[in-house]
């Protein structure tokens, strides 16, 4: 990668990245409110709804959260129109709490698989 | 402005000696011209300071551990002060020390200055960096002050939230605290050595050491915060008795093991992934010769910063995980070890044929690679599921992690701290007491840690203060070395001192070395180039250039003040 290679150090920090920013429409954080807003409603109400088994209930709560805060991080963090840079380094903290997750479920989820000595 | 700095200044007594002409040092006095200092290379000496004094604290409580298990009764101090003493030499040298030790100041004294830029990418973010830092040392000095902690560096649940009546939550927040200082220091380096390079500075020109920074810091940051969060759930259990970790609460204890060591064992490789990119430095300058494999030691730093982030579960074989995820975790230790074999062969490999000299900073770095290997292959013997059901918490671990933690991360740092003294300070050390104390280190290191490979596959378990009568030769051994080891750390110390006030002056390229760095005076000026650098050449470019200033009888390299 030779990207930095043609520009002088001394003017080449930060500053590019806010040189032009992009304006995102009031419209669009609105629509982004509301449909936050919606995600609040119906997390409350699937909380009242029994789907049958406890890890369903889970499943659904955490997927309206986990699209509630992709919705944040792409339009009120301006993610979406970032750098693929940026979305390289937002997306690298998500791979890694995907990691996290995974290994301890690997755990959790099979250390019933082999009994216990003695009993 | 585009002009290529790739010779030695030569004005003045001393080629390149910046002491009597404006340099970073000089160029503000007072004490507030450094505590509110942006330029990287203060922060660096103010970084260098404070660890300092956390090294010998921590080494203070080491010595504490070492006396009381000279005999097999516990007769200096009773159970509850021993408990205390490896537990605050742990999180001393853990958090306090290693690992803001060789990023925070060789890291933040030379990333700026091998990538030919003024400063890091957020000069402020640096100082507040050691400011937060400071803060964390704060209340954990609290916690010492009132009676310390002791549950052990690791503040293993249920014991750290239900019964220790200690100051586990003041010292859990001066670690909370102190990780973001790590944090902001990793960030700056990503943006620095993504935004910063010179013109030229491709990324396969970059020297490996800012590799291997660049690596750390990914683990700083993605990283850190996991363990912040975790400490963050102790205090919660312990204050508000919410059923997180423990089991009478509905929590479960092996969850935090899990959330810790998601961080703590990725801080290994924050402690010795900068180390490898210091003995990538000092092997090619004391080799003179282009290193063996750039690319594969380059990308090796990142193998490991990601795969290290995998293998976690290696701590907690016994801890009732699932062996099958255990299974998975063993694995993936006995990946890890590849790019870091990859590292090690390389070096050697580097070795081969080269114009090896026997200068101070390069016996730490020939030290670094035997102990690093031992200390890794024993790590294998320790990710092996079965073979660590009889090694697990004996001191047969306590030997491994200090043949990593300093065999090789304070080898490196002491090699690399001797290697850039000159350019840091502009003043030459006494090269033969440095010499004595790298042998007495690697000396009084090995009398103090081999026997503890030997006692804890005999079965003694770590964290005791008292112990069955026949291990007692082997502790006194142990004992003894660290006492030579102790003695071989102030050495430094005292020389070093000494060589600010009274050393030659040092010229700008002592070593005959490669990389930017060398190319500016010694100590440099606040913005570090006169003119923009201009990479042409690749990083350890010694075969290219047949000049006098390779040539240890060449002018830059005798001419002392």
């Amino acid at each position: 990668m030779t990207e930095t290679a043609a520009v002088p150090a001394e003017n080449h920090d930060s500053h590019e990245d806010h040189a032009h920013p992009h304006v995102v429409p009031v419209r669009t954080y609105i629509l982004v409110f509301l449909a936050l807003m919606f995600g609040t409603a119906i997390t409350v109400g699937a909380s009242y709804v029994d789907f049958g088994h406890s890890y369903l209930n889970n499943i659904v709560a955490l997927a309206i959260a986990f699209s509630k805060a992709a919705l944040v991080v792409l339009f009120f963090m301006h993610v979406k129109y970032s750098s693929k840079l940026t979305q390289l380094a937002v997306g690298s903290g998500f791979a890694f709490l995907v990691i996290l997750f995974f290994f301890v479920f690997a755990d959790y989820l099979t250390r019933g698989w082999l009994g216990t000595p003695g009993s | 402005m585009q002009t290529e700095v790739v010779t030695t200044k030569s004005e003045g007594a001393v080629p390149g000696n910046g002491l009597d002409r404006e340099n970073y040092i000089n160029a503000k006095h007072g004490i507030w011209s450094w505590l509110l200092t942006t330029d990287h290379k203060r922060i660096a000496i103010l970084y260098l300071i404070t660890i300092t004094l956390m090294f010998f604290l921590g080494g203070a409580f080491a010595a504490g551990v070492r006396l009381e298990l000279m005999t097999p009764k516990g007769d200096l101090v009773d159970s509850d002060a021993y408990n205390k003493l490896f537990t605050m030499h742990g999180i001393v040298m853990v958090f306090f020390f290693l690992i803001p030790s060789i990023p925070a100041v060789l890291g933040n004294f030379l990333i700026p200055i091998m990538i030919g830029a003024k400063d890091l990418a957020f000069p402020k973010i640096n100082l507040l960096s050691w400011y937060i830092y400071m803060a964390g040392a704060a209340f954990f000095m609290v916690a010492t002050l009132f009676g310390g902690v002791e549950t052990g560096w690791t503040f293993y649940t249920p014991y750290s939230t239900a019964f220790s009546h200690t100051n586990v939550i003041l010292a859990a927040v001066g670690i909370f605290i102190s990780g973001f200082s790590s944090i902001l220091t990793g960030l700056n380096f990503i943006v620095t050595i993504h935004k910063m390079r010179a013109p030229g500075l491709t990324w396969f020109r970059m020297p490996l050491f800012v590799w291997a920074h660049y690596a750390t810091s990914l683990i700083q940051i993605l990283g850190t915060p996991v363990v912040a969060v975790t400490i963050l759930m102790v205090a919660v259990e312990r204050l508000l008795k919410l059923g997180l970790f423990d089991p009478a609460l509905g929590g479960d204890p092996i969850l935090f093991q899990h959330l810790f060591w998601f961080y703590s064992h990725p801080a290994v490789y924050i402690m010795i992934l900068p180390g490898m990119g210091v003995m990538s430095e000092l092997i090619t300058a004391f080799t003179r010769k282009r290193v063996f494999g750039y690319e594969f030691i380059a990308i090796s730093s990142l193998a490991i910063a990601v795969v290290g982030f995998l293998v976690w579960g290696h701590h907690m074989f016994v801890s009732g995980q699932s062996t099958y995820a255990g299974m998975v975790f063993s694995a993936l230790s006995f990946l890890v070890a590849i790019p870091s074999a990859v590292k090690v062969f390389n070096w050697s490999a580097t070795l081969y044929k080269g114009s090896v000299s026997w200068e101070s900073p390069m016996m730490y770095a020939i030290g670094f690679i035997g102990l690093f290997t031992i200390g890794g292959l024993t790590g294998l013997f320790l990710a092996a599921m079965g073979l660590d059901i009889h090694m697990h918490d004996t001191y047969f671990v306590v030997a491994h992690f200090h043949y990593i933690m300093v065999g090789g991360a304070i080898f490196a740092y002491l090699g690399g701290i001797h290697f850039w003294w000159p350019k840091i300070t502009g003043r030459m050390y006494p090269e033969y007491w440095a010499r004595v104390a790298a042998v007495l280190v690697f000396a009084g290191f090995n009398l103090t840690f081999f026997p503890q490979f030997v006692v804890g596959y005999l079965g003694m378990p770590r964290r005791y203060h008292a112990y069955p009568d026949e291990f007692q030769v082997l502790n006194v051994m142990s004992t003894a070395g660290a006492s030579l080891l102790g003695i071989a750390y102030l050495i430094p110390m005292l020389y070093l001192t000494w060589s600010l006030f009274a050393g030659k002056k040092a010229p700008a390229n002592p070593w005959g070395a490669k990389g930017l760095e060398w190319t500016i005076q010694s100590p440099p000026t606040t913005f570090n180039f006169d003119h923009q650098p201009v990479v042409t050449e690749e990083a350890y470019a010694y075969a290219e250039s047949h000049d006098t200033s390779h040539d240890p009888a060449a002018p830059p390299a005798q001419a002392h003040a």
